[in-house]
Parts: structure tokens; sequence; C-alpha cells
């Protein structure tokens, strides 16, 4: 990336790839890619190379979130660089087979864009979620989506959070980029939640056609909401749940909770309020995975991002 | 003489039945280990049966967790569908050392709440489920002979408030009934959604716990003595499944289930309805001539059993009054 002028050059997106079924039963991005995979007419884009992928089989032929372990935790520097090995987890030595497929990450060879295709049992709509702020080629492909698709809304996720933020298989490429749309439950496939991601992607290669094209897309400004903190159910001593998000909280993902409203119920009925000092915003709430990462939801805080100016280098 | 005729057409149409007492109930969660609602409500209220004893609710429960080993690893089950272990063809196989984990545990519950159709068995046994499926509160009975549950959903659907209550009849003969609740004297299901599996809503939970409290109090009730009106009451019939349209090379699903019909569950399927979309656009019609009522639409664990949806024929079923049985 160069800047000349105020205005941020990147290299052209020549490969780009597409992840479904990271987690093997988040079912729309599973039958994209399977569907992309026979027919690729629909992700064909002049001057790109776009790639759908099943990046974890062994999960999606089980209906099953992973195998050993969460293959979207696995790409850390310490197990992409583990010696390869058949006793490593099967999501690790997976990772690895990525790496080397679509990375190195962190390096010149690594594929310019990877989206990642997720579900959600969250009330989460259709999310993209970013992991930098200072990535302007993904922020002004986030705007640019978000512009395609008004009114309908398109929440962005900023996870940039040093502890929280983790090793995602889209971090192999240049500009990751994930797709998180619910509610759907896992194993579930639900048309209209296929075909809002189905839509999205179309923008998304869109706006990788017109950038490669030479377009010069002007300064803009994003609105995002920034990870702050995990929040785990009440647990007892033992380390179970001892009360649910409480039904004024659920399904309202993206709305302010303010100190003081209802937060958890408990299992007898009495509420659980709030007691933050200042309104957060919730999202990621009681999604069935997170029951075993202690995470009820997550708060997050609105933030505005001004995206520089991009134009592709000129070669 | 005109007095006369009236008081014995009345005396004529007053049915009632006089039933034994249900001394012993028996409420069961997580018979799918991933239906969340079933067995946190049970964990909840062996808890409370632990502080307050019998006193708890008017008539001692036996609380059961069906598939422990399911419910630690939050999966519908481990080797097999328990809740299809329980046909009594099933339950007289003996247990070998490759009979699979649900086959064992099936034969346990049966040891434990039955055995089925024996006098020793459980007079009334409730399994909760729950289901991806928009069904509100379903209750399922086996045959419409099963007047106990036909009244426990006619005082359900007379007094829930949060949610709706409808009842699901499967109509097959005790015997060939596999699933769980087939083992109590009378028996059961509350299906509770929609809730994604691995997931635990309050509301959700809400309307489970209104549901086994009104069952629980109607038993109460009728061992109290009281005569309970009969009525007549909509039943939801079994007719038949439709399975998604598939490749038939790959067998993979090539559409899912229109948006037009998602979480329609018991509202009328007429022809021309829209049932699929598929991948590349088109829709599939519904084309049979009689008008049916779908449920269970896009149910997660049906998709292995090539299920989308079931049809139904709604219908009216008369139940007796009824009044427990004096000694």
């Amino acid at each position: 990336m160069t800047s000349r002028c105020g205005v941020c050059c990147y290299n052209e997106a020549k490969r780009v790839a597409i992840f479904g079924g990271t987690h093997g039963n988040e079912m729309s991005g599973i039958m994209l890619v399977n569907m992309w995979s026979k027919n690729e007419a629909e992700i064909q884009r002049s001057g790109v190379m776009t790639k759908p992928f099943i990046t974890n089989p062994r999960a999606v032929e089980k209906c099953t979130r992973y195998v050993d372990t969460d293959l979207n935790r696995a790409f850390t520097p310490e197990n992409l660089s583990a010696p390869c090995a058949d006793e490593l987890p099967y999501e690790v030595q997976r990772a690895q087979e990525i790496n080397k497929m679509f990375g190195p990450k962190g390096s010149a060879n690594a594929y310019d864009v990877i989206f990642d295709l997720h579900n959600t049992t969250s009330n989460m709509g259709s999310t993209l979620i970013l992991e930098s702020s200072a990535d302007h080629f993904t922020l002004q492909m986030v705007h640019y989506i978000k512009k395609a698709i008004a009114p309908a809304s398109c929440p962005v996720l900023l996870n940039e959070h040093p502890l929280l933020k983790y090793s995602t298989s889209r971090s192999v490429a240049k500009h990751p980029i994930g797709l998180e749309v619910g509610p759907q439950p896992q194993g579930v496939l639900r048309s209209n939640i296929f075909e809002s991601m189905r839509a999205i992607m179309k923008h998304a290669l869109d706006f990788i056609e017109l950038f490669n094209n030479g377009v010069e897309f002007p300064p803009c400004s994003v609105d995002v909401f920034r990870v702050q903190e995990r929040m785990d159910y009440p647990r007892d001593t033992n380390g179970n749940i001892t009360a649910m998000v409480h039904p004024n909280l659920q399904d309202c993902d993206w709305e302010p909770l303010n100190p003081g409203d209802p937060m958890f119920q408990t299992f007898d009925g009495r509420t659980i309020p709030y007691e933050g000092s200042s309104p957060v915003y919730p999202t990621f709430i009681n999604e069935a995975a997170y029951y075993e990462k202690q995470q009820a939801f997550v708060t997050t805080r609105r933030e505005t991002l001004a995206a520089y100016a991009i134009r592709k280098t000129e070669q | 003489m005109y007095l006369c005729i009236s008081v014995l057409v009345v005396f004529f149409q007053m049915e009632l039945l006089t039933l034994p007492a249900l001394r012993r109930m028996a409420i069961c969660g997580g018979t799918h280990g991933n239906e969340m609602t079933g067995v946190y409500l049970v964990q909840e209220m062996a808890r409370r049966q632990k502080e307050e004893g019998d006193k708890a609710w008017p008539v001692p429960l036996v609380l059961v967790l069906s598939n422990p080993r399911a419910m630690q690893e939050c999966r519908r089950y481990i080797e097999t569908d328990l809740n299809r272990c329980f046909t009594s063809a099933i339950l007289s196989f003996p247990i070998t050392d490759s009979t699979p984990y649900e086959i064992r545990r099936a034969h346990e519950l049966n040891a434990l709440l039955g055995p089925k159709d024996s006098k020793e068995a459980v007079d009334v046994l409730c399994d909760l489920h729950n289901t991806t499926a928009n069904m509100g509160v379903t209750l399922i009975a086996y045959s419409p002979n099963e007047w106990i549950c036909l009244h426990i959903y006619k005082y359900l659907k007379g007094k829930m408030t949060l949610a709706p209550v409808r009842l699901f009849m499967v109509n097959i003969p005790k015997n060939e009934a596999y699933s769980l609740e087939s083992v109590g004297k009378n028996g059961f299901s509350l299906e509770v959604g929609p809730q994604p599996h691995g997931v635990l809503r309050a509301d959700i939970y809400n309307y489970m716990k209104e549901a086994i409290e009104l069952s629980v109090e109607w038993i109460g009730l009728f061992n109290s003595g009281v005569m309970i009106e009969g009525g007549e009451v909509d039943a939801y019939v079994f007719h038949k499944s439709i399975d998604y349209p598939r490749d038939p090379e790959s067998k993979q699903i090539t559409a899912a289930v229109h948006p037009q019909l998602q979480d329609q569950d018991f509202c009328c399927l007429k022809s021309g309805d829209p049932v699929f979309l598929s991948f590349s656009g088109e829709t599939v019609c519904y084309k049979e001539e009689e008008a049916l009522y779908p449920f269970f639409i896009n149910e997660c664990a049906y998709y292995e059993k090539g299920i989308a949806f079931h049809l139904a024929r709604k219908t009216t079923l008369k139940i007796p009054s009824v009044r427990v049985q004096r000694n």
C-alpha cells in the first residue's frame, strides 16, 4: 500500500477466495460454495480469479462446528509454524494446509482478499466483520456494500481488541472479511438468509471488479461497532449457567443496552439487570457456539472510521 | 311428556368416563441432548424438588434426563436417535456388547419408567422437546383415545397465555409407537419452538414452564375428584411428509423452504402455494388437490430423515367428560 496526495494505492486484488464451511454446520456458506464450485458464472468478474473453497470438509460431512478444535481460532503463529504431524488436531493440520494454499499469512504471496462465510443463531442481520481499522481497501469495500444494499442494513463489527481478537481462517489473506448472517439455527438452511449472503457477495465482487478496473473511491466515513468486552452467563461454582439471556435483550443485537436494563433471567424468574456505567451495543447475543466459550454476548461501542480515498497501484 | 323426553336426550349426550387416579408422573428432558429447554427445566424442577420435597407439586414427579451422554456433548444423539428406540420390538431385543448406546439407554428408561404396557408403568409420561420450526407449543399424542392427554391439551389451550397451543396426533398403535412417552400408561410430548438446537431462549423456557405447570395442575385437579367436562378439540392428524428437492446423483438438496412457507407452521397450504425456492431461482409450488396443514417446517434434525415438513389434516375430536375412579 502506498500513499500519494491523500489517495491510498493498493495492488489490484487479482486472487480472491470465498470460504464456506469453516464451521461445518453453518449452512449458507456451505451451500453457496458448493453451488459456485459447480457453476462459477455468478462469481466471475473480469480480471479476478475467485476461488470458492470448503475449509473444513470433515466438519461439513458431520454437520458439526468442528471435529477436534475450532478452525476459526486455529490460525495462530504457533499452530502455523508447528512441525507437520499426524498427531496434530485435524483443524491445526487443515490450518497449515490452508496457509500453504492461500498464504503464507503475512507474506507478499498471500491471497489478496478472503471472504469467510458464517451464520449465527444471533439476530445480527447481515454483519460484515473487519479485523483492522487501518485497512482502507476493506473499509471502502464495506462502504460500497452498505450503500448497495440500502435501505436494508449491514452492521459492521470491528474486532481489533488485543485480547478478544482471534486467529481466523480469513486472516491468511491481505484483506480478510467475515460475513456473519443470522439468525439461523445450526444445521438449518433458511432461504432468506441464503439469499442475503448471496447478495452481499455479489456487491463485494462488483467492488473488486471496479477497483481493479481503475475506479478511484473518494474518502468516506464508515460507522462501525468496535468490540469492547465479552459478557459471560452467570454461573454457579460448578461452572453451570444459572440464568438465560433476558427476553428483553434476546434478539436485540445492535440496540443500546442501558444501565438498569434487563440482561439475564434466572431459571426461577428473577431479572438480573445490566450494571455497566454507560450504554453499550450488544451483539452475538445468545450464539449457540459461544456457550462453551463463556460468552452470552459481546459489548461494542459505536465509532465512525475515516477511510482514505483508494485507487489501484499503477503498474 | 315433553319434559321427560328432553331430560332423556340430555342424559344420553352426557358421557362420563371414570379413570384410575394418576399417582405417578414422569417428566423427561434431554431425550435429544441439544434440545436445551427440557434439560434446564428438568434440572430446575429437580432443584425445587430437593428444596421443597413432594409439596412442590400436586402429584409426585419423577424427573429424568434421558440421554446424559448426548447432553454432555450437546448433540441430538451419540449413535442412534433415542426417541425412535421405544417400540415393543426394540425393547425386547436382548442387549449384547454391540448394542448401540441409545438402545441400552432405552432399556434402562423402560425399566425405570415402565415397563411399557405393564401396570408398573408411570401413569403419565411427559417428554420435553424443542424444534427449530415455528410451532409454538405443540402437544404430541399417539391416538385419539388418549383421553388424559387430550384433556391436558384442552386445559392448556384454554389457559396458556404466552404462546399458541396445538395438538398433533401421530395416530399409530401403541406397540408400534417408537418414542419415549409411549412407555407411560398415558404419554405425550411437549414440542416447543422455534429454538436453535444448542441454544436456550428465555421466552421458550417460559412457555414450556407454563405448559408443564398447567399439565401438572390439571392432574392435581383430576385426582381431587372433580368432574372435568369434555367437549371438542381441534387436532392436526399426520398425513404424510415431504422431502426437499434433491440432486439425483449427489442427493444434496437443491432448494430451500420457500420464504413464504418458512415459519408458517399450521397455516393452511393450498394448491399453487409456493413451498420451495431452488438455488437457481425457481419456485416449486404445492400441487396437491387437498388443502393440508404443514408443520415441523425446516426442522434441523429432519434433513437426515429426508423431511422438509410434515403435512396434516385438521380434524375435530370429541372427548368425554372424565372423573377419577373412587376406591
